[in-house]
């Protein structure tokens, strides 16, 4: 009893009320501190405008993926074909406005709907058919892959129109617009899971699925929504991304389910669902960002920066891990 | 004036059947237990009536409204509320969440934006439920899962009574608990009786039953096998119906060394 009574220490508090208030766990925020101190003391370049920009610029793709992940992830699904079907987005917009020739408008459009899309047959398949997240998902990174290369016929579609482009590099006030795009849909995401019915009946339902239903949430009904709106936020990173690289790549983003999940889980999220945040995720995207910036401008090779995502992804885990089982009676 | 009447419901999952034609009523502000051995489909017939199950076959009016075809949502609308046996929380959510979950309140953001969830308001109305339990929690900000099996039962039933419902389920509420709190139990269950609400009590502790229901319901292999008014029954007669004949001498004296 008296452990219960007894004032917790300050630390304990601050953590709680950051987590409570804000939604975010103080150990991301200082991992990312720490390791933009190291790659400032490491490398010359690292402190500046336009490499932070740039930083921020190379995470947007990942930033979008992460946050659908953490919808996902949060209640209690998983998405692995986030990088297949930003892959598969990118090619139908660049298709449509390229060898259709419609207007950019239409090829927007037609990116994020590619990714609902998609989605919505995850969605499906997971509430309807019972098959498991895992499997479902693995099944639709194939898929969306091949589908993909059978668009494009195994290349990259080139000669995008202005608008599209102006997307990706296009820079107003001197901010790129990817960036722009990121941060509105993150401030958006934040607003949804933390503070609207919908974003906290997500959370309960990856928390306890018998919980949710007993309180009346419509289950299955909830979970095509997110893996729609996970699969429409793939769509967007295939639009930034096609924009930015002025080509609809049917191999774009190949492993990066990989690093937008990992940066979910380093920014808090639960692997398990019930837990998440945005802004935490947003710290994980940038963690990862930093991460992959520093390690390129100490022109360490790519290989080893998969070798280091991989790595930190089961840290992170294994921490989480560590902590609920310290903290919860469960 | 009958709350709530069951006719005819009818249950079976694949092969398995569970409920073969169950008749049960509730008065307003009745106390009904709910008994029968493991198996007899106790917790099944309660999910029907709260809509996790759908009956196969049956009717079952709720305040003189048919509501089979509701979904669970819609019938705790109409004052239908259950404590589950597991007390069904979302442990990493705090204490108003729980309370709250499906039924938040909204306010606009700035004035301008609608649909965000009021949890000032949510935060405070938990506190004062919570204190009307006479309950104490270490913290109404902490996930619930912190929290000791006694204060997670309170949650539960603060979630089931800040709605204002008609009739309460409870799936063995004493089940888990110790002597104190198994006696709060029944106090609550008492004073929900005499503000009219009904209760339908699922309890394997059959002196919990004799001392705090009005009437008696026995469910055995799927049917509503013996209806017996508490105050002119005994738990010799109340254990014979549940095991159903054979040694009830043996069964009786067993229950009564407990």
């Amino acid at each position: 009893m008296s452990a219960e009574t007894a004032q917790p220490g300050f630390w304990t508090r601050v953590q709680r009320a950051s987590v409570e208030r804000l939604h975010i766990r103080l150990e991301s925020l200082l991992v990312l501190v720490l390791l933009s101190t190291a790659m400032a003391l490491l490398s010359p370049f690292f402190l500046s405008l336009s490499n932070f920009l740039n930083i921020l610029l190379a995470t947007s793709t990942i930033g979008v993926l992460a946050i659908a992940a953490t919808f996902v992830i949060g209640s209690g699904g998983l998405d692995l074909s986030l990088g297949s079907v930003m892959g598969l987005s990118g090619v139908a917009g660049a298709y449509v406005a390229v060898n259709l020739g419609w207007p950019s408008v239409f090829a927007v459009i037609a990116c994020i709907l590619a990714g609902a899309i998609a989605g919505y047959i995850n969605g499906q398949l997971v509430t309807r058919a019972f098959v498991p997240a895992f499997i479902v998902t693995l099944g639709m990174l194939g898929l969306a892959r091949g589908l993909a290369l059978v668009i494009s016929q195994g290349r990259a579609i080139y000669g995008l129109p202005l608008e599209i482009v102006y997307i990706g590099q296009g820079r107003p006030f001197g901010v790129p617009m990817p960036v722009i795009i990121f941060v509105l849909t993150a401030i958006v995401a934040h607003a949804v899971l933390a503070y609207t019915r919908f974003g906290r009946h997500t959370l309960a339902l990856g928390d306890s699925e018998g919980a949710a239903r007993a309180a009346g949430i419509r289950v299955e009904q909830h979970r095509r929504i997110i893996y729609t709106l996970s699969g429409a936020l793939a769509g967007l990173a295939g639009l930034l991304f096609t924009a930015r690289v002025n080509a609809g790549d049917p191999t774009a983003g190949i492993n990066y389910e990989l690093t937008a999940i990992t940066a979910a889980i380093i920014g808090g999220t639960n692997l398990f669902g019930g837990r998440a945040s945005i802004l935490g995720t947003m710290i994980g995207a940038l963690i990862m960002g930093v991460l992959q910036n520093g390690l390129t401008l100490l022109a360490v090779q790519s290989y080893y920066q998969q070798m280091a995502i991989g790595a930190v992804l089961i840290l992170a885990v294994f921490i989480d891990q560590y902590q609920v089982r310290k903290e919860s009676r469960v | 004036m009958t709350l709530l009447s069951l006719h005819g419901i009818r249950k079976s999952f694949g092969a398995v059947d569970v409920l073969h034609g169950v008749d049960l009523s509730v008065a307003a502000g009745e106390v009904v237990g709910l008994v029968g051995d493991n198996g007899a489909g106790k917790s099944t017939l309660m999910k029907t009536i709260t809509g996790i199950y759908q009956a196969d076959t049956g009717s079952i009016e709720f305040d003189g409204k048919d509501i089979l075809a509701l979904d669970p949502g819609q019938r705790r609308r109409l004052g239908i509320e259950m404590i589950y046996q597991d007390l069904s929380l979302a442990k990493q959510q705090d204490v108003a969440s729980n309370i709250f979950l499906g039924r938040e309140p909204t306010k606009r953001l700035l004035g301008l934006f609608p649909g965000f969830v009021d949890k000032a308001e949510m935060d405070r109305q938990a506190a004062r439920m919570i204190d009307r339990l006479g309950a104490h929690l270490p913290s109404i900000n902490r996930s619930v899962g912190s929290f000791s099996g006694g204060q997670q039962q309170t949650v539960a039933i603060a979630r089931a009574l800040t709605f204002n419902p008609k009739l309460v389920i409870m799936d063995e509420p004493t089940a888990a608990l110790a002597v104190r709190e198994v006696q709060s139990v029944l106090d609550l269950i008492r004073r929900l009786k005499s503000e009219g609400i009904a209760v339908i009590l699922i309890s394997h502790r059959l002196n919990d039953v004799l001392s705090v229901t009005d009437r008696i319901v026995v469910l055995r292999h799927g049917r509503a096998d013996a209806d017996l008014v508490t105050a002119r029954t005994n738990m010799n007669e109340v254990v014979s119906r549940i095991v159903g004949g054979g040694d009830i001498a043996a069964a009786a004296a067993h229950e009564q060394r407990g």
